[in-house]
C-alpha cells in the first residue's frame, strides 16, 4: 500500500529579531555566533501568537493547498514543546479550526524537537491500517530560551501540517518507509511549571543530536538498501546551521542536497516544525520523480528518518498556498525590548 | 470575556467565520441569524462558512485600551465589510500607521484574548491587510 503525504502548510510568524541585537543586550560577539551556529536571525511571534495559531493556520495551508473535504479526516495531531495549554488538547482547537471535527480522533504530541514527525509516523500507522482516509500531522512551536542562555540566539517560532493519506491519485510525495532510532539521553529537557529549558550545552551535541540523527539516517539507509546519493535532496533537523551541515557530511550527503530545505539561517529553529519546515521548502521546489530524505531529531532522545519521493501531483497543489521562501520573505525586525514584550520575559506590573 | 459556556457556543462563528444565508433573498448574515429579516417567514435559513476576505469600512486606532489588552496599543480596531456583504468589527493585526479605508484584509486564526493565567484561552479570527 502506498502512502504519503496529500498536502503540506507552512506558517512563520514576520517579525524577526537579528543576532546582532540579541548579542548587542549581552555582550556577545554577533560575528562569531553567526558563523558559529549559522544562524542570522530567528521568527519571534506577535503578541497574539502562539503554537495553537500557528498550527492552525498551518493545517488551513494544507487543506488549502489539498482541496479535499475536512470532514475525512479521522485524525488531528499536534507535536509540540509549547502547547498553550498544560492540560487541554492543542488539536482540538486545530480540529475544529479546518472543520474536521467531530468524528475524528485527537491528541497532543510531545517529543522537544521532533514530535510532529512522530505525530506523522501515528498518521501513516492508522492511515495504512485502514482506520482513518486521512491524518494531519503538525508541529508547531513558540520555543523558549532563557534570556542571556545560547538557545535565545535560536528558539523560533513556526509550524507545519501534513495530510497524510493512502489514495494514490492525492498523494503529493510518497512516503516509502520511516525508521526511528530512540534512546533515554538527557540532553535537553524542561521541568513542569518552568519557563524555560534547561540543556546538557556541548553534550547536546555528539550524544544527543549527532548519535542520534546519524544511526537513523543509517538505519533508514540500510534498511531500504538506498545511499545518499540517491537521493536529490536531503534534511536534517536544523537547531542551527551548522549541525545539519555536519550530519550531512558525515553521511555523505552534500551542501546542494541540503540546500533548499536549510532555512534556519533565515528563520531560526522552529523546534517541532524544524525538520518539516525544510521538508516543506524542499517540496516547495521539488519535481515529480525527486526523492527527499530526511531526518528529524528530539532531545530526550530520538530520531525519525523518511524516505519520500515527490509524485506528478506536487505540480497541481504546489501554489494553492504560500510556500516558506513566500512566507518568510517579508519580516518586520523588531528590537531586544519588543521581542522581551513579545515572549512575556518583561511584564507590565 | 469571563464566560467560558458563552464563549464556547460561539466557537464556529469566533473560529471559522460560520454565519447564515437566506435562500430565498440571497442575504448573508454573519453573526448567524436563524431568522431572515427580509423574508420573515417564507425565508430559508442555512448555514453559510465566509470566505474571510473583505474591506475596512471604517477604523479607529486604540491608545487606551480595556484591561488585557493593554500590552498590544496602538492597535486598529475596524468595521470590515465582507465580500459577501455583513459587516463585523475586528482588530486589524499589523502597525496601524499602514490601515487606511477601503484597505483589503484577509481573516486570520489569532489569540482574542485569555482570563489571566489561569483562565481559558480565547480564539478567533481577526484580520490581516491582504494588501503588499
Amino acid at each position: 500500500m502506498t502512502i504519503g503525504i496529500v498536502s503540506y502548510g507552512a506558517y512563520v510568524p514576520r517579525y524577526r529579531i537579528k543576532v546582532e541585537e540579541i548579542a548587542r543586550v549581552w555582550g556577545d560577539n554577533a560575528e562569531a555566533l553567526k558563523s558559529g551556529l549559522m544562524v542570522y536571525e530567528k521568527s519571534v511571534p506577535d503578541l497574539d501568537e502562539d503554537a495553537a495559531t500557528i498550527a492552525v493556520e498551518a493545517a488551513r495551508y494544507a487543506m488549502a493547498r489539498s482541496g479535499v473535504d475536512p470532514e475525512r479526516i479521522g485524525a488531528v495531531y499536534t507535536g509540540s514543546e509549547s502547547h498553550p495549554y498544560a492540560v487541554k488538547p492543542t488539536s482540538t482547537i486545530v480540529a475544529q479550526a479546518i472543520g474536521a471535527t467531530p468524528n475524528m480522533t485527537a491528541a497532543d504530541f510531545e517529543f522537544a524537537c521532533k514530535a510532529g514527525t512522530a505525530a506523522v509516523q501515528a498518521c501513516m500507522g492508522l492511515v495504512s491500517s485502514g482506520m482513518i482516509d486521512l491524518g494531519i500531522a503538525i508541529g508547531a512551536d513558540v520555543s523558549q530560551g532563557a534570556p542571556g542562555d545560547a538557545l535565545e540566539y535560536t528558539a523560533a517560532a513556526g509550524g507545519v501540517a501534513c495530510l497524510i493519506g493512502r489514495n494514490e491519485s492525492e498523494i503529493a510525495a510518497i512516503i516509502e518507509d520511516t525508521y526511528s532510532f530512540t534512546t533515554d539521553t538527557p540532553d535537553f529537557w524542561r521541568r513542569e511549571g518552568m519557563p524555560y529549558p534547561e540543556h546538557g550545552g556541548r553534550f547536546t551535541g555528539e550524544p544527543g543530536y549527532f548519535k542520534h540523527v546519524t544511526n537513523g539516517a543509517k538505519g533508514l539507509l540500510e534498511k531500504l538498501g538506498t545511499k545518499p546519493d540517491d537521493y536529490d535532496y536531503a534534511v536534517f533537523h536544523q537547531p542551527n546551521g551548522k549541525f545539519p551541515t555536519k550530519a550531512a557530511k558525515t553521511l555523505g550527503f552534500t551542501k546542494s542536497q541540503i540546500a533548499p530545505g536549510l532555512v534556519v539561517p533565515k528563520i531560526g529553529n522552529t523546534y517541532s516544525g524544524s525538520c518539516l519546515m525544510g521538508i516543506a521548502a524542499t517540496l516547495d521546489q521539488a519535481k515529480p520523480g525527486d526523492r527527499i530524505f530526511a531526518t528529524a531529531f528530539g532531545s530526550g532522545a530520538g530520531s525519525d528518518a523518511f524516505s519520500i519521493t515527490v509524485t506528478d501531483r506536487i505540480e497541481e497543489i504546489r501554489n494553492r498556498a504560500p510556500t516558506v521562501s513566500e512566507l518568510i520573505k517579508d519580516p518586520i525586525y523588531i528590537d531586544y525590548a519588543r521581542y522581551a514584550k513579545h515572549k512575556g520575559k518583561i511584564r507590565r506590573s | 470575556m469571563s464566560s467560558v459556556p458563552r464563549f464556547w457556543r460561539s466557537i464556529g462563528s469566533r473560529y471559522n467565520l460560520e454565519g447564515t444565508r437566506c435562500k430565498e433573498c440571497g442575504e448573508y448574515f454573519y453573526p448567524p441569524r436563524n431568522f431572515c429579516v427580509n423574508c420573515r417567514r417564507i425565508g430559508h435559513i442555512e448555514p453559510y462558512k465566509f470566505k474571510g476576505t473583505g474591506e475596512i469600512i471604517s477604523y479607529t486606532i486604540i491608545h487606551t485600551a480595556a484591561e488585557g489588552f493593554e500590552d498590544q496599543t496602538p492597535y486598529t480596531l475596524a468595521i470590515i465589510q465582507l465580500d459577501e456583504g455583513p459587516r463585523l468589527t475586528s482588530q486589524v493585526v499589523g502597525d496601524p500607521e499602514n490601515i487606511h479605508i477601503g484597505m483589503r484584509v484577509r481573516s486570520v486564526f489569532r489569540k482574542l484574548g485569555e482570563d489571566g493565567e489561569r483562565g481559558m484561552i480565547y480564539y478567533g479570527t481577526k484580520f490581516v491587510p491582504a494588501e503588499s
